[in-house]
């Protein structure tokens, strides 16, 4: 399933579009930065609820598909252009993790 | 014989919102060279560990990254007071990361058992007072 795709499923609000073609493969849920970088893999959604300019470089570098902000978390905007640079996909819900988490195993059902 | 490339980086101590991007560069860097996906995840996260390490703990540092045939180096050296216990530092959840870093979402103890994860050795010369000189190789 395509990022984009899963975006519209969830109602998730677009904050940086990158590429929604993109496909993604597992989930990964973390807020500390060594944490998400030692466990989380390639092409994952990270669902987070840190929103510091680091999760750009840390999306980066592990290379996950796409970044969730759950519970309304907004972006500063210098994060949100450095995003934008280093063409990252990110979303923010108003919704838990938790909801997050169970609304994407439906969907891979 | 062939030389091996050189990538050489001051990691800025002041601006802890800059730290990752020697480690962004080089990952840009190893993709030109045509270096496996893996390789570069586990390189470019070796080194961003390393990078904020060296701005928390040292005021900044310098980096430097040689790329041969066989192997990736990625050498750090900071002149910061150096580490207590390696031993104990080298534990996942140990931390000596101040409260301001924690909101960051660092300081979890993960740094250096992350560089050692990542790479296939890792070497920590450590003097107190005097500063911390961290080689660490990645095969290809």
């Amino acid at each position: 399933m395509t990022v984009g795709e899963m975006a519209k499923a969830l109602s998730l609000t677009p904050v940086t579009v990158e590429d929604e073609t993109r496909t993604f493969s597992g989930v990964y849920i973390g807020d500390l930065l060594s944490w998400v970088m030692g466990r989380a893999k390639c092409d994952n959604i990270w669902i987070t609820i840190m929103s510091n300019i680091n999760i750009i470089a840390v999306a980066t570098l592990v290379d996950v598909a796409v970044v969730i902000l759950a519970e309304g978390v907004a972006l500063e905007e210098s994060v949100r252009q450095t995003a934008e640079q280093k063409g990252v996909n990110i979303y923010t819900s108003e919704k838990t993790a938790y909801q997050l988490a169970a609304e994407l195993a439906g969907l891979s059902k | 014989m062939n030389e091996a490339v050189k990538l050489h980086f001051v990691v800025d101590g002041d601006d802890f919102t800059s730290a990752g991007q020697a480690s962004v560069q080089v990952k840009k860097s190893l993709r030109q060279l045509g270096i496996a996906p893996e390789i570069i995840r586990k390189v470019s996260i070796a080194m961003y560990e390393g990078e904020i390490n060296m701005v928390i703990h040292a005021g900044g540092g310098e980096a430097e990254v040689l790329i041969y045939e066989d192997r990736i180096e990625i050498c750090l050296t900071d002149r910061g007071p150096g580490i207590a216990n390696i031993e104990l530092a080298m534990q996942e959840g140990f931390s000596t990361a101040p409260d301001n870093i924690r909101s960051l979402g660092f300081g979890a103890g993960m740094g250096l058992p992350n560089m050692k994860r990542y790479t296939d050795s890792m070497h920590i010369d450590s003097k107190l007072g005097e500063g911390t000189r961290i080689l660490m190789t990645v095969k290809l």
